[in-house]
């Protein structure tokens, strides 16, 4: 699905990715975790596209194609999503348009006919049932004035309406309580298939006692410099990223996976 | 001026119509021949006002109230306060009647019309017939709105609805133009609206009796003989006790005119328990990428609700004109009477716009509520200029201002000059403002969400004016977002 080749990547002049690699298979939920200014967000700012950060070296193939020649509405087209850390409320525009255009913009980019309004409200009120999303949030305009928890959700629900292949959920729980992670998650959970790749990045190990990742990776430095089954995270949690400073004495001694 | 000089200056008017006859007969679409003959001489002054008022057969109020205008508006200045700069306009070298369209000065086809003016026709999906028209094309324009026309003025008349050119008034229902023209914009009232009361030619005239709810949106579009009224329009709008009406102001369609300034005057009085709401789209030529050629907009709006319990609403869209200088106010009479000032204001390219209310509370529990939304682009400047004055009678009076500005370039200008007078201490005053640049954050939202940078600022510009579209009457909001979205294409820097 996708495979991530000696990436190197910078903003504002300073490399932030200093060479990532790695491979995520058909179906398969990576996991990524570091500590603050590791590089995690740079990463999922880079798969998306975003404009002001610049590839110096490497490669991303998506499904066989080079990732980087592709638009930020292409990629989405293309099957990329992103759930932000940080949604951005647009004030003005419900919720329910804004995911109308969105849908009908890549379902053309697929090549498929675009939903009307009765088909299009159907999709929805099913897939919002999907993370608990109240009706009246809907309505409201994208964002605007969502509590932490409803953004987070508000993502997961935009991520079952616009089927996505690879998506990356970007610290989907920072600012969560227990209660809104777990609605999150199990929303999260329903929409893995074999046919849909994730790669989840986080700061703590607790989102991953919902969403069971098949690999986990820690990233440092703008490196993975350790990969593992689910329990490394747990490994992780309990030695703390201290614990990895001790790669980073000798960079030329990593840890083999 | 005596009738002895009115025959004389009719006198001349005909010898010219007569060699100029003459020398168009090659002239053969009949595209309004009459007005094409008519040449009135350059410049202003009482023979002209005479003229005019003659052309039109006016009544002699008429006149003396066009020359006691132009008597005053002689000892008067241009205004300089507003922020917007313009080449110094020579008042003698306009045409103050129907202004000559020859053939020669006119785009003999499409061809020769801006391609810009036609790539807007095409994506905000006008007609082809009625393209060249907009355009100022010298071809004979069928317009197929003269049976729909007819069919809606019957269904008005039965109502006792009144809705007519403005000089079909004067002589139809004088009684009505003595007592209401002139009672919100008086003669004296500023540079712009007095050389309008001199010279103006044409416009609208509606009355709605007592107790009569209008039934339809009653908009210029279908009264046929608007078309050419020229830049020296004049409204008059008159809803009687507990009547109600929505008027519709203007089209989307960029319409391209040869005069470059417009100053018109739009007077609105409601009186007891009546609504007036006024609704403007404004899509003037703005000029080109380089603001050369583009109409210079000077507009008096003003509506008194002069009953207790009246509501005067304004909901204006400026996208057009290369200047625009314009504040739509009310004045609140009445006790509990309500005006609202709803905005949108687009500036692009080398665009200049100064607008604004004025809100003056003179009736107790009087209410006002101004939301203005300012969107600039390209080199453009944006200006909101608000007066809210609260006069010492008005008890308990109350407003809300909120002034938002919206940047898409970093070469763009966005201004706010909320002005306050309270003259009486229970009035309770609220104002916010506030200027943000299109986010990067949003646009990237957009656009990993699929969908394209074009659609994005779309729909955040959409979003930014909600407030104000949503109190515009439907098909005439789906209309204005097409437009701002056709406006504003290419412009995120």
């Amino acid at each position: 699905m996708l495979e991530i080749k000696n990436l190197k990547a910078s903003v504002d002049g300073k490399q932030i990715l200093k060479g990532i690699e790695l491979t995520i298979g058909e179906g398969e939920v990576h996991a990524i975790m570091g500590p603050n200014g590791s590089g995690k967000s740079t990463l999922s700012q880079v798969l998306a596209g975003r404009e002001n950060y610049t590839i110096d070296e490497g490669q991303i193939i998506y499904k066989g194609k080079d990732l980087t020649e592709f638009s930020v509405e292409e990629r989405a087209g293309e099957g990329i999503f992103l759930a932000f850390q940080y949604p951005v409320a647009i004030p003005g525009v419900k919720n329910t348009t804004f995911l109308k255009a969105a849908l009908n913009s890549v379902r053309k980019y697929r090549g498929q006919e675009e939903l009307d309004a009765a088909q299009f409200l159907r999709l929805l009120k099913e897939k919002s049932e999907l993370v608990e999303l109240r009706d009246d949030l809907l309505k409201r305009y994208v964002n605007d004035g969502f509590s932490g928890g409803e953004k987070k959700r508000n993502e997961i629900m935009q991520m079952a309406v616009l089927d996505p292949s690879f998506a990356v959920l970007d610290e989907t729980d920072s600012g969560l309580d227990i209660d809104a992670l777990k609605i999150v998650a199990q929303g999260v959970n329903q929409l893995r298939s074999p046919q849909r790749s994730m790669l989840v990045i986080t700061h703590y190990q607790r989102l991953l006692d919902y969403i069971v990742p098949d690999y986990v990776h820690v990233l440092a430095h703008g490196r993975i410099i350790k990969s593992g089954g689910k329990e490394l995270a747990r490994e992780l949690e309990e030695k703390g990223y201290g614990w990895i400073a001790q790669y980073e004495q000798n960079e030329n001694a990593l840890p083999s996976v | 001026m005596s009738q002895a000089q009115i025959k004389e200056v009719d006198k001349k008017i005909a010898e010219r119509e007569d060699i100029e006859k003459q020398l168009s007969q090659s002239y053969k679409y009949g595209f309004s021949t009459d007005i094409e003959m008519e040449e009135f001489p350059m410049g202003l002054n009482e023979d002209i006002i005479a003229m005019i008022s003659a052309k039109k057969n006016e009544p002699q109020f008429m006149l003396d109230w066009r020359l006691k205008a132009f008597e005053y508006w002689k000892t008067m200045k241009e205004p300089t306060w507003q922020n917007v700069t313009y080449p110094k306009i020579d008042y003698q070298s306009i045409y103050y009647y129907a202004a000559p369209k020859t053939d020669k000065d006119r785009p003999k086809s499409l061809d020769e019309v801006d391609p810009e003016l036609l790539n807007m026709y095409e994506k905000l999906g006008i007609p082809l017939h009625e393209r060249a028209a907009l355009a100022g094309v010298a071809v004979d324009a069928v317009f197929d709105s003269v049976s729909v026309a007819t069919t809606y003025k019957e269904k008005l008349s039965e109502l006792g609805i009144i809705f007519c050119s403005f000089s079909e008034a004067v002589h139809e229902h004088p009684d009505l133009i003595k007592k209401y023209l002139g009672s919100v914009v008086p003669v004296t009232d500023n540079f712009f609206a007095t050389l309008n009361s001199a010279v103006f030619s044409d416009g609208s005239f509606v009355y709605i009796p007592k107790g009569v709810r209008c039934p339809m949106e009653l908009s210029t579009y279908f009264r046929i003989n608007a078309i050419n009224t020229g830049q020296f329009e004049r409204t008059l709008i008159i809803a009687d006790e507990g009547s109600y009406v929505s008027y519709l102001e203007g089209c989307t369609a960029p319409q391209r005119d040869e005069n470059q300034l417009h100053a018109a005057v739009v007077e609105l009085v409601a009186l007891k328990d009546a609504q007036i709401k006024y609704s403007t789209v404004q899509n003037w030529y703005p000029g080109d990428k380089n603001g050369k050629g583009g109409i210079y907009n000077f507009v008096t709006k003003r509506g008194k609700c002069a009953g207790d319990r009246s509501k005067i609403s304004w909901t204006q869209v400026e996208t057009g004109s290369a200047v625009t200088w314009k504040y739509p106010s009310c004045i609140l009479q009445g006790d509990h009477s309500v005006g609202e000032f709803y905005s949108v204001a687009v500036t692009n390219n080398h665009q200049q716009a100064d607008t604004g209310t004025k809100m003056i509370h003179i009736g107790k529990n009087t209410k006002s509520t101004i939301v203005s939304k300012g969107i600039s682009a390209g080199k453009s400047q944006n200006t909101y200029r608000g007066l809210v004055k609260i006069m010492k009678g008005a008890q308990n009076a109350r407003n809300y201002s909120q002034c938002d500005s919206l940047l898409m370039t970093d070469h763009c200008g966005a201004h706010t000059f909320p002005n306050m007078e309270i003259k009486n201490n229970s009035a309770q005053i609220e104002h916010e403002a506030t200027t943000s640049k299109i986010g990067e954050d949003q646009l990237f939202y957009c656009q990993q969400r699929g969908l394209s940078s074009e659609d994005a600022v779309a729909m955040i510009v959409n979003g930014f004016c909600e407030e104000v579209f949503k109190e515009l009457p439907m098909e005439f909001a789906v209309e204005a977002k097409k437009l701002l979205e056709v406006s504003l294409e290419g412009s995120v820097g």
